[in-house]
């Protein structure tokens, strides 16, 4: 590691759910600690990153932001390449962007690495009057499959950092307990990452 | 609530995402089969893990996480800890923001043609005219000079982009505020070249069959604000030259929309059409947020219309997003016409119902034909879309060898950041009166949408060459090329005298 190493891990975080729950806002939040009203829809891919201390290490946490809609999936699948960390985000005000969510496991498992660290976010609790998603049915259901859960408000900044910091924390987890074998987790450690590039240079959507 | 019902509710076996009805009648060759397999679990993305060589650009990019897309962001610091480049034009000169600012530098004084060797398609047809031994002084990024006529094939680019730079630096307009231009009150009185093309326009106009090839050729410069209205009917061929046939043609096809609207709009509650209706409505508040124009109630239901009125028309692509945007420029021009302060601001209300009505239905059409000529943006595996990256990268890579190899390099994949440049038309990136001026040009030319809006993207390109081969992360790429603002863009474009 050189001398300007200012972080020991990048963790690549992608952010995942319906159109309009709040993914975008989300990030900015976490990341710029902003909120805007007037966002508009996210067009391919958008990402940003963040650096944080997790005990005594430095994460660079990269979350990537995309459109909810079905349509940019053939372009944005290479989005999940690399991930480690996943929000699952839906709007607890919105029960269809709760129900697609399985749907949006699926594809998770079949993009993404099998030992991607999965949050289930319900987001916009700042709307608690209009809410159409139980907490508890939420949590249970995160439970039984197995995914870390928290609600939010991305325009309250409420649970926002817990929730990003969490999912860091178990990806830091898993790569310490080496249960994980270097290689089918990417983008872990800056080092090895160059050997694996050079192998695999050129990105499915290229052979089109 | 049902609870129980929700709970077995979405465990039902609904469709996944990226499965998607069979395309019909889509514009394009049948889909290559390798498009419909499921990617594979390839290792980390390119750009992943990058680390600066440069302590400065690194630790300052660290510690800045502005880099999403916004608005209202500030103007950048350059993140090298430089100042802000200026313009990097062979004059010095210091100019302010824009695109197009291919530098036109030729010693002779003849316009230059600009970008020679994008001469060929981009499709390839086997015929690659940069292996003729002509010169391309693509390399600085400065000026590339023209190869001989022989080889160029008949859709090429015959003219160049050309900043002004005489005016002072104005402040940062956000995306939307001028849309008005030199004729709006209380702009400056029009320059004497102006007023003789505006003449010339109305000459053309004038006329009992519109020459349309004259027409074009006037309209490649930009097409004056008072004329610009029925012009763009003309050239996207929705109004009929001939005079005499405009008023049926129109009061038919403005029927027929409505006659849409009376017939399949109520379907938006159905089972089937329900899922585009809901995208297209949460999608309008979100198309042009800060423009009073498009929060007006009345506005988005007409934006909600159209928009669900052609998706259900061209099932094979269905409602996409970034197809929002591209009603936006038509409305507004059609608009115009009725307006004589700034369009961003007027209250539509005011406007008789019939001429609401009429805006509506031109708008609904000039839009449906244009994107007929990109429709593969949006159908399945946006196949559209991908060749056209694909393209520029051929492009880049014959133009400005720097800029490429500099990508290889980084291991920056061009779908990463061209894929909103090709799938909104540059529309986030540029201002609409930009956007506005730009489609002068791209209605001007056959295939302007999707032909050469390809060299307008490796122009955008190469406006930043200097801030990309300064850079050695995607993220702060990125960041700088998707978010510059642009805040003049007066273009003048010469046409290359062969």
């Amino acid at each position: 590691m050189g001398s300007d190493e200012a972080y020991n891990f990048v963790f690549k975080v992608v952010l995942i759910g319906e159109s309009g729950v709040g993914k975008s806002n989300l990030l900015s939040r976490f990341t710029k600690n902003e909120f805007n009203h007037d966002s508009r829809t996210t067009i391919g891919v958008e990402f940003s990153t963040r650096t944080v201390q997790l005990n005594s290490f430095t994460i660079k946490a990269q979350i990537w932001d995309t459109a909810g809609l079905e349509r940019y999936r053939a372009i944005t699948s290479a989005y999940y390449r690399g991930a480690v960390g996943a929000l699952l985000v839906y709007d607890i005000t919105k029960h269809l962007t709760y129900e697609s969510v399985e749907r949006w496991l699926k594809e998770l498992y079949d993009h993404a690495d099998p030992h991607i660290v999965v949050m289930l976010v319900g987001n916009k609790t700042d709307l608690e009057s209009e809410r159409s998603v139980p907490t508890e049915e939420a949590k249970d259901f995160a439970e039984k499959k197995g995914l870390l859960f928290l609600e939010t408000s991305a325009l309250q900044s409420t649970n926002v950092e817990a929730a990003f910091n969490k999912v860091l924390e178990e990806i830091h987890k898993k790569v310490n307990s080496k249960e994980v074998v270097r290689g089918s987790i990417n983008a872990v450690t800056l080092n090895s990452s160059r050997a694996e590039n050079e192998e695999n240079k050129k990105p499915c959507c290229k052979n089109i | 609530m049902a609870t129980d019902n929700r709970i077995n509710f979405w465990r039902r076996n609904t469709k996944v995402p990226g499965s998607v009805q069979p395309v019909y009648g889509a514009q394009h060759p049948p889909l290559d089969p390798r498009l419909r397999r499921t990617y594979p679990k390839d290792p980390k993305p390119k750009f992943n893990n990058l680390k600066s060589k440069k302590a400065c650009s690194f630790h300052e990019f660290a510690c800045s996480t502005n880099d999403a897309w916004d608005i209202d962001d500030e103007e950048d610091d350059n993140f090298c800890g430089t100042p802000f480049p200026t313009s990097f034009t062979p004059s010095g000169q210091d100019s302010t923001l824009s695109v197009h600012r291919q530098k036109l530098q030729h010693e002779t004084g003849e316009t230059e043609r600009v970008l020679p060797h994008i001469l060929t398609p981009p499709r390839n047809d086997g015929h690659n005219p940069v292996d003729d031994g002509s010169e391309c002084e693509g390399v600085n990024g400065e000026f590339v000079k023209s190869s001989s006529d022989a080889d160029i094939s008949t859709s090429s680019v015959r003219a160049s982009l050309q900043k002004q730079q005489s005016l002072p630096v104005r402040p940062i307009i956000p995306l939307v505020a001028r849309i008005s231009d030199q004729n709006a009150s209380g702009a400056p009185p029009m320059t004497v070249r102006e007023k003789s093309r505006l003449d010339k326009f109305k000459q053309l106009l004038a006329s009992p069959n519109t020459e349309l090839e004259e027409l074009r050729k006037h309209s490649w410069s930009g097409i004056p604000r008072e004329v610009r209205p029925i012009t763009w009917r003309l050239l996207s061929g929705y109004l009929p030259a001939n005079k005499e046939r405009r008023e049926l043609v129109l009061k038919r096809k403005r029927e027929e929309y409505f006659g849409f609207i009376e017939q399949y709009y109520h379907s938006r509650t159905d089972e089937h059409y329900k899922d585009t209706y809901r995208q297209i409505h949460i999608d309008i508040p979100r198309t042009n947020p800060l423009i009073p124009l498009f929060q007006q109630p009345a506005v988005q239901e007409v934006f909600e219309r159209i928009l669900f009125i052609w998706a259900i028309r061209h099932p094979a692509s269905g409602y996409v997003q970034g197809i929002n945007d591209l009603v936006t420029p038509f409305f507004v021009v059609f608009l115009s016409e009725f307006v004589t302060e700034d369009v961003e601001n007027f209250d539509v209300a005011a406007l008789p119902l019939e001429t609401q009505r009429n805006i509506e239905a031109d708008s609904f059409w000039c839009m449906s034909k244009l994107l007929d000529g990109i429709q593969d943006n949006y159908t399945f595996a946006q196949p559209g879309i991908q060749n056209k990256v694909k393209a520029l990268e051929e492009l880049v890579s014959r133009i400005d060898v720097d800029i490429h190899n500099h990508f290889k390099k980084y291991e920056v994949e061009y779908l990463q950041f061209a894929f909103r440049w090709m799938n909104n038309l540059l529309m986030r990136e540029l201002p609409l009166r930009c956007t506005i001026r730009l489609w002068d040009t791209y209605q001007a030319e056959a295939e302007g949408f999707s032909h050469f809006h390809l060299y307008v993207c490796a122009a955008f390109l190469i406006e930043w060459r200097r801030e990309i081969l300064c850079m050695v992360d995607f993220q702060a790429f990125r960041r700088t090329v998707g978010k510059r603002r642009v805040f003049r863009c007066d273009v003048t474009v010469m046409k290359h005298g062969s």
